[in-house]
């Protein structure tokens, strides 16, 4: 299981939404990989990812993917990353 | 990995500012006062919200600007900015912004781990009011569990 966490520039915010995403992941019991990286790099290290986590304003760069795309309200709320990530695994 | 030092330089309480553009030039102010960075980095962070939006509006009424690694970054640094009255970024769910947290990272690496401190700072919900009603520099400080001085770092 592959995840990515995509931010305009690949430090800072993504690294925010892959410590808050690990943090869901364990409360969900799952084993994932999540990797933090800048949009211009995505298409090479998310061609094997499930699930895309990114902020909506974002999601207009992501281009074709065959990955979950999920939006990302508050990168701090780890309940609602939970939620979403439970809805796109489960 | 502890949090940059947040001397009193780098604070900004209770600004007032037209727009976003000028809450984040404050934040890069403060960062470059703090000797964190130099002036050119300031207008990087404005540069990233030019081309990307205002994702770095991450949680409600907290945006945390930031730029890609360079030269113009001298030390690792965080600054924080609160706004007498909080301001518009486009963010479709969090706005208007009343805190906005600089960040400057020497290398991306580095980053992670104190960027993993920021979250153990923000999941906690009643952070980011707190510090945009905090009316001194300690407050702060203490809110986000960082020192004033780099040699309590060691």
């Amino acid at each position: 299981m592959k995840i990515v966490a995509i931010c305009g520039v690949g430090v800072g915010t993504s690294g925010i939404l892959k410590v808050n995403a690990e943090r869901a992941l364990d409360r969900l019991g799952i084993e994932a990989d999540v990797t933090a990286t800048d949009v211009n790099s995505l298409r090479l290290v998310a061609a094997d990812a499930q699930v895309i986590l990114a902020s909506s304003e974002l999601v207009g760069r992501i281009g074709k993917t065959n990955a979950d795309v999920i939006v990302i309200d508050n990168y701090f709320d780890v309940d609602e990353l939970t939620a979403k990530l439970e809805i796109a695994l489960g | 990995m502890p949090l940059p030092p947040l001397p009193d330089e780098a604070i900004a309480i209770g600004v007032r500012v037209p727009d976003w553009r000028a809450a984040v030039i404050a934040a890069g102010d403060a960062l470059a006062r703090s000797a964190a960075t130099q002036p050119t980095y300031t207008q990087r962070m404005v540069d990233v919200i030019d081309e990307f939006g205002a994702y770095i509006v991450v949680a409600p009424g907290l945006a945390l600007a930031h730029a890609r690694p360079g030269p113009d970054v001298l030390a690792e640094g965080l600054s924080v900015v609160t706004l007498a009255e909080p301001v518009a970024f486009g963010h479709p769910h969090n706005d208007p912004v009343g805190v906005v947290v600089g960040l400057a990272v020497t290398s991306s690496d580095e980053h992670v781990q104190f960027v993993a401190e920021l979250a153990n700072v923000f999941n906690d919900a009643r952070v980011i009011p707190a510090i945009a009603a905090a009316t001194d520099a300690a407050a702060i400080r203490s809110l986000l569990g960082a020192s004033a001085a780099a040699e309590e770092l060691e």
